[in-house]
């Protein structure tokens, strides 16, 4: 497969902190696919997913989004991918709308058709009460919903999410699956780490289990399976298979 | 556990965090900082002995009976401290309100609430008066060094200076949630406390221009018509003076007077402070209505970002009370300019070091705000801008909106003295520049509600902020009145601004 014809393209990737995050990591994602990354905590997908954002810099490897260089021609890349955090990240004394608007300023998005999409987003996500009301006194699933919204705001062809149902009530959390799920048969490429191993079963084409910062397994759910020898096992048991095999090999 | 043994564990526990909030004030949250953070503050209390000595040592031979106009400057000056500790006593009870994070615990525990309210009130008189003795124990030193042990009673009334602040803070930030509600209730207790702290000074400053024209407070208090006014000798109007030199009896008076009134405040408002608190509480749950989007605009994404930094500079309650207290400070050379305007008095140069200093202090404040309090730094960061380009845009928020502040207060100045006004405006420019400068030079990510530990993240940037400021307004000063000694002050500001920059971890 080539860069072009992938979403993200990984190789070599290296971070070390006190210890080795990320060691030597490849890893593609197919355009137009949900793809899960799954792992124990510290296994390095939040410390993988920052760097292909942006947000952090790799010791050593690549990083092609749509066959664009993400380290020498960062802004390009970032113009048609949004990153969404576990940790909400908006500002309190900002509404709804005028978070919207500020990120698609940001994305230099037509204030139009931003303005439509927004009013949308935020109505759909439940928040259409709350659409000129500060986010300061919001709940915390009230300001994960507002994030999201301001990734989807400027169309990017590649979102990623790191834990993006955390603080999300059952039906909030159906709403954002839901609007993944359109997402992806609308061709956008998912990129989202959980450790709702239930949710990466459901909704991703494909799985990348990590695992002391390197891929020890990826594929579909069947071939994830096949791979382990086991046909009817759920992914959760693959998932404690995989990782005990890699925590003995360590 | 009894009710006594339950009252004191409370109190131990309010004590331990009270000191630990104070400790990581001044170690920045880092430990291992401790034992040089309390060495630079035994330092710094020792050097402070020195401007001390210059200020009151002169002042420790005074003794009883003072004539009035002593007795005035004295009253005086302890009603100073006395609206000064009020103003912080306010802001430390905001505090405790809206953000302690123990209330759901304390509130769901079987213990009496009014007796842990007790205990929270006295915590805060504790603080506040902890923090005055700290202050002012250089001062009293000297006295006591110079005038003898009698001058140790001005302890006693620091402590009953601060009790009686810290009461009735507590009574009016209470009054006011009554009275405008807990929505309403935190920007104006933070006004207050500006207006307050800054008003008593500013307020002799006025008289002493309008009547004395000159910018000296000491012209009212020492006057005729103060001495003439003022109540006679024995009144209790002079019991504070009294008790600082010396007269045990005004001094016991007055602490027993103190405790009665912050005895009677934990009485009347430990049951009330649940529901006060409770209050604040549920207002950051409820949200505020924000203004209606009219239509989303376009433009370029620095347009974007300037636009967010501004609104999010109109919409800080901080930026709000800090504003008001610059230009409270401003008013009095405000006033002093309009007296002169008529008779072109050369006094009118002590306007400019006055903007200045308030110009690169304001721009440090608003520097922090929008470089280093980014509350979505990551959605920022992911961007399609390059880094460079959001620093500039920030950056130019920081000086369009000293421009804003200050433009008005220089352009009548460009009537009455034209060259004063260039002198002025170029040092708001490169005050303001410098502040910034230094901001971004020690920049650190943190959310804008971190403001008031911004100091404690990098000593170095905040005495070089507070440093260039003064050095620039001393520069502006000299260019207008000497100006061969502004080219060795500028200098030295320059010199003062690169070494910041040499030691600054961003170069």
């Amino acid at each position: 497969m080539t860069s072009q014809q992938s979403a993200l393209q990984v190789r070599g990737l290296t971070k070390r902190f006190d210890r080795l995050a990320v060691d030597a990591l490849d890893l593609t994602v197919r355009a137009g696919e949900f793809y899960a990354l799954v792992g124990p905590n510290g296994a390095g997908k939040t410390t993988t997913l920052r760097m292909v954002a942006g947000l952090l810099r790799p010791d050593a490897g690549s990083v092609a989004i749509f066959g664009t260089d993400a380290l020498t021609e960062a802004v390009a890349a970032k113009q048609v991918m949004a990153w969404v955090s576990d940790e909400p990240m908006i500002y309190d004394k900002l509404t709804p709308l005028e978070y919207l608007e500020f990120v698609a300023g940001l994305w230099g998005i037509d204030p139009k058709t931003s303005q439509a999409s927004a009013h949308e987003l935020l109505v759909s996500l439940g928040l259409g009460a709350h659409l000129h009301e500060r986010c300061e006194g919001f709940s915390k699933g009230m300001r994960q919903k507002v994030a999201l919204a301001g990734a989807l705001v400027h169309d990017p062809r590649l979102i990623i999410l790191d834990e993006p149902l955390t603080g999300l009530d059952a039906v909030s959390a159906r709403h954002v699956k839901g609007l993944l799920g359109e997402r992806v048969r609308a061709g956008c490429t998912v990129i989202m780490t959980t450790h709702i191993l239930e949710v990466a079963e459901r909704m991703a084409d494909r799985i990348g289990v990590i695992a002391s910062g390197r891929l020890v397994a990826e594929g579909t759910l069947a071939e994830l399976r096949q791979q382990n020898g086991h046909t009817d096992t759920s992914l959760e048991d693959l998932f404690i298979a995989l990782v005990d095999v890699e925590a003995a090999a360590a | 556990m009894s009710a006594t043994a339950a009252f004191s564990w409370f109190a131990r526990h309010e004590l331990r965090l009270t000191w630990r909030e104070w400790l990581a004030m001044i170690t920045a949250g880092r430990r291992r900082r401790t034992r040089t953070a309390i060495i630079g503050l035994i330092v710094f209390g020792a050097i402070m002995h020195l401007p001390a000595w210059a200020v009151i040592g002169r002042y420790a031979n005074l003794r009883s009976p003072l004539d009035k106009s002593s007795l005035i400057v004295l009253t005086a000056t302890i009603l100073l401290a006395w609206a000064l500790m009020l103003s912080q006593a306010i802001e430390s009870v905001t505090r405790v309100f809206y953000a302690r994070a123990d209330l759901d615990l304390i509130m769901s525990s079987p213990t009496k609430l009014a007796h842990i309210f007790s205990v929270r009130i006295a915590s805060i008189a504790l603080s506040v008066t902890a923090m005055a003795l700290l202050l002012s124990a250089p001062f009293i030193d000297v006295l006591v060094f110079g005038g003898g042990a009698r001058w140790l009673a001005a302890f006693g009334v620091v402590i009953a200076v601060g009790l009686s602040a810290a009461a009735i803070a507590i009574a009016i930030t209470i009054a006011l949630f009554r009275l405008i509600g807990p929505a309403r209730t935190r920007l104006t207790a933070q006004i207050l406390a500006a207006i307050i702290g800054a008003g008593f000074v500013i307020a002799l400053q006025i008289a002493a221009i309008l009547s004395y024209g000159t910018l000296s407070r000491f012209a009212v208090l020492t006057s005729d018509a103060a001495a003439a006014f003022a109540p006679d000798d024995s009144s209790i109007l002079w019991w504070p003076a009294r008790a600082a030199l010396g007269d045990i009896t005004a001094l016991l008076c007055l602490l027993s007077a103190s405790l009665a009134l912050l005895g009677g405040v934990m009485a009347i408002f430990s049951p009330r402070f649940a529901d006060t608190a409770l209050s604040a509480s549920a207002q950051a749950i409820s949200s505020r209505q924000g203004a209606r989007t009219a239509n989303f605009r376009g433009g370029s994404r620095q347009q974007a970002l300037r636009r967010k930094e501004f609104l999010l500079l109109r919409r800080d309650p901080w930026l709000a009370s800090q504003t008001l207290m610059q230009l409270l400070y401003l008013v009095p050379p405000a006033l002093f300019l309009w007296r002169s305007f008529s008779d072109h008095s050369t006094a009118i140069v002590l306007i400019t070091p006055v903007i200045v200093m308030a110009a690169g202090q304001l721009a440090g404040g608003v520097a922090w705000l929008t470089i280093s309090g980014e509350d979505a730094a990551d959605l920022v960061a992911t961007a399609p801008l390059s880094p460079s380009s959001v620093i500039r845009a920030k950056i130019e928020v920081v000086l369009i909106s000293i421009a804003v502040v200050f433009a008005p207060l220089v352009a009548p100045l460009a009537f009455v003295e034209p060259l004063q006004a260039v002198v002025t405006t170029i040092g708001v420019a490169v005050a303001a520049a410098s502040a910034t400068a230094i901001q971004l030079w020690f920049r650190v990510q943190a959310r804008r509600s971190q403001f008031r530990r911004r100091q404690t993240s990098s000593r170095i940037a905040t005495f070089a902020e507070a440093f260039s400021s003064i050095g620039w307004a001393a520069t502006a000063a000299l260019a207008l009145a000497l100006p061969s000694g502004a080219v060795i002050t500028g200098l030295m500001t320059l010199a003062l601004v690169a070494a910041t920059w040499k030691l600054s971890p961003k170069r």
